[in-house]
């Protein structure tokens, strides 16, 4: 996973306490986002969550209950979605059938001032950028869900658009053509500098390109940082859960002369800092988290370099490149995942049998126990 | 392998599986429309000597007299008038009807939209054109009417027995065979490309030109072609609601075979007609094509 940092410019987009209801369902609650300009911004949730809603709310295909909308400081209230700095690249792209690849990247620039030429020039260029250079004569439905995809990005990137605003825009592609896409995507908003703010439930996906992620359950942001933050430091565990995998032990926290010490199903006792606590010391009972790579499982004749725990191993998946084991920690009923990558020589252990986990106290992130 | 063999793979295969289920309609339609067609064509080559008497010499003298008479051409242009006229009025109100059916009624009410659109089919089309002789008559609903709130002295004349009268009726009555067709293309249209139009900064009514329309196209070509084949050709509206003065070809072909005796001349304006129309749908079909950029056929998901 990448992770780049990118100091990012001005408020482009500022959200103020966005409500909205379809009927009796609260789609948003309580939205406040500022996303800079030049910023790669994801909003990444579950199905249902309300990220659609949300990017047609600042598209301006959703009117909302309260709050305010504001692209470059203006108030966007009643402002129609052919008025807005905004552009959209649909879910389903919505190339234009009846035109061909050329008429539809053209489609934008009726208006603009440019002469025909220019505006098939325009319109060549963004083809170009998007990899289909000499496709612009193909009609639209002879293209395939990879082309359509990149058609949809040149349509919207030709009008110069301040914010593009992409929905899933490749759920619909199979793996490789996915991977190949997000770094062209990366690629391509680096050299435009346009801040894009992408919908995805792919968690992996959000990581990988953007410089922010918002985290939306049921309509509501349950946290917005960089994928390193959001990574290594869940403010919940369900955010915890939903960004990768991580594993819980339950766990009691006591303060002691001014430090917090956590008493730890499986692994003992060990002091902690605020730090590790994104949401505050939770005192009593808590539920500690852990990354299966921030484990390993210790060989013949290796030792640990901070702390060990007694396991079993419950369960041994291979993938290759690495091995996942599910060990069963004394005096715990639920297996943890720990994964370990096939270097070289070291080979896989066997189900049933005893092992020594490494652990190290600052991989711990700690949660309160109800949330 | 036998012939029983043969014959039951292909009965099994796909072909014949297909063969087997077009059969019977395509046994129908040889028998009552192929024939038929084939027989008034041969019959417009020929002569009649008598009641029931041909000469089967080959001659183009019906063809050389319905093209020449200008009796004929009258006819055949004020036909071409009607269900040009009817076709026109026809789907250019059609569309706005399907258009707030598709647009403007919510998904779970379309149905009952269509199935009330249906309603003027529960009676038959005789009753229907006798309606309209109540509604447009001399002392009819609508002249009573206009007389009584005093907008006129006397009744309307022109509105019965004329073409006026045709045109109306016939209106009427393929009003929803237009309805649907252009229904059913504006449904299929991803509503998600009117949004992309919005989004690439059109108002709506450019979304409506440039995206709605053409790709309602293929719905209007439909709905045309629906509505003027079927009346150029019609004769009982006219005989009923026409007058003398609103006779179109089809009265006369029907004259020529019952009446003057003359089938292969009546053959003969039939065949012309046709051709006539074949034409005009075959420009059209064209055109809506064109519209929808040649994409009137299986549209990729
Ligand atoms: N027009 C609507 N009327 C009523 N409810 C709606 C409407 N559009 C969306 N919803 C509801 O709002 C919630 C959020 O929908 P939204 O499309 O924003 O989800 P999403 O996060 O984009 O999900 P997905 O990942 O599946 O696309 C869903 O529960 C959905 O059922
Ligand atoms: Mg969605």
């Amino acid at each position: 996973m990448t992770i780049k940092k990118k100091p990012s410019g001005p408020a482009l987009i500022t959200l103020q306490k966005v409500e909205k209801h379809y009927g009796d369902y609260h789609a948003l609650r309580d939205i406040n986002l500022e996303i800079g300009q030049g910023e790669f911004f994801s909003l990444l949730g579950p199905s249902g969550c309300g990220k659609t809603t949300l990017l047609r709310t600042i598209a301006g295909f959703e009117d909302y209950d309260s709050g305010y909308v504001m692209i470059s400081s203006k108030d966007m209230r009643g402002v129609p979605a052919n008025k807005r700095p905004t552009n959209m690249v649909f879910q389903s792209y919505a190339i234009f059938p009846h035109l061909t690849v050329l008429q539809n990247v053209a489609f934008g620039l009726r208006k603009s001032a440019m002469s025909k030429a220019e505006k098939t020039k325009a319109a060549e260029d963004a083809l170009e950028m998007v990899g289909l250079k000499g496709y612009g004569h193909r009609a639209a439905h002879a293209l395939s869900g990879g082309q359509r995809q990149r058609v949809a990005l040149a349509r919207a990137l030709v009008l110069k658009p301040k914010v593009l605003l992409l929905d899933e825009p490749l759920s619909a592609l199979d793996r490789k053509m996915r991977e190949q896409m997000q770094v062209e995507l990366i690629k391509l908003q680096r050299e435009v500098g346009i801040t894009f703010i992408l919908v995805t439930h792919d968690q992996e996906e959000a990581l990988v390109m953007s410089d922010r992620i918002a985290v939306m359950f049921e309509g509501e942001i349950v946290q917005c940082d960089d994928p390193e933050v959001l990574y290594r430091k869940p403010k919940s565990k369900r955010v915890a859960d939903f960004i990768g995998v991580m594993n819980f032990l339950p766990a009691t926290v006591r303060e002691e002369g001014g430090k917090y010490i956590a008493s730890v199903a499986g692994l003992g006792e060990t002091e902690i800092t605020g730090e590790q606590c994104p949401a505050g010391v939770p005192l009593g009972e808590a539920t500690v988290g852990f990354r299966p790579e921030t484990l390993t499982l210790l060989y013949e004749g290796q030792t640990a370099t901070h702390r060990e725990a007694p396991a079993t191993i419950e369960e041994v998946v291979y993938y290759g490149d690495m091995t996942y084991y599910d060990v069963k920690f004394e005096g715990v009923d639920k297996p943890v995942r720990i994964s370990m990558r096939n270097i070289f020589g070291r080979d896989v252990l066997d189900v049933g049998a005893p092992a020594r986990v490494s652990w190290s106290p600052g991989a711990l992130v700690v949660f309160g126990a109800g949330e | 392998m036998t012939f029983g063999d043969k014959m039951r793979r292909f009965f099994r295969s796909e072909q014949g599986v297909g063969m087997m289920l077009v059969s019977p309609t395509a046994l129908y339609a040889l028998l009552l429309l192929a024939v038929p067609l084939v027989a008034i064509f041969v019959i417009s080559f020929w002569t009649q000597t008598g009641v029931r008497d041909f000469d089967t010499t080959f001659t183009l003298a019906n063809y050389k007299e319905a093209l020449t008479d200008p009796l004929y051409r009258q006819l055949m242009l004020r036909s071409l008038m009607v269900s040009g006229l009817v076709t026109l009025i026809t789907v250019v109100l059609a569309f706005p009807i399907a258009y707030f059916v598709s647009f403007g009624v919510k998904p779970e009410h379309k149905s009952l939209w269509i199935f009330l659109i249906t309603i003027p089919f529960w009676t038959s089309y005789l009753i229907r054109v006798f309606l309209w002789k109540v509604i447009l008559g001399y002392n009819g609903v609508l002249n009573s009417g206009l007389l009584a709130v005093g907008a006129i002295d006397e009744p309307l004349s022109f509105i019965l027995y004329n073409v006026n009268a045709v045109i109306i009726t016939l209106a009427h009555a393929y009003a929803p065979f237009a309805i649907l067709p252009i229904f059913v293309a504006l449904e299929k249209i991803d509503r998600s490309l009117l949004e992309a139009s919005r989004d690439l900064g059109e108002s709506r009514t450019m979304t409506f030109l440039r995206v709605t329309l053409p790709l309602a196209a293929p719905g209007v070509v439909a709905a045309v072609l629906i509505v003027f084949i079927p009346t150029i050709g019609d004769y009982v509206t006219p005989r009923l609601v026409g007058g003398p003065g609103g006779l179109m070809i089809a009265n006369m072909i029907q004259t020529q075979f019952l009446r003057l005796n003359n089938a292969p001349l009546g053959a003969t304006l039939a065949v012309l007609a046709m051709l006539i129309v074949a034409v005009i749908a075959i420009v059209f079909m064209l055109l809506g094509n064109k519209a929808a950029g040649g994409n009137t056929g299986g549209r990729r998901k």
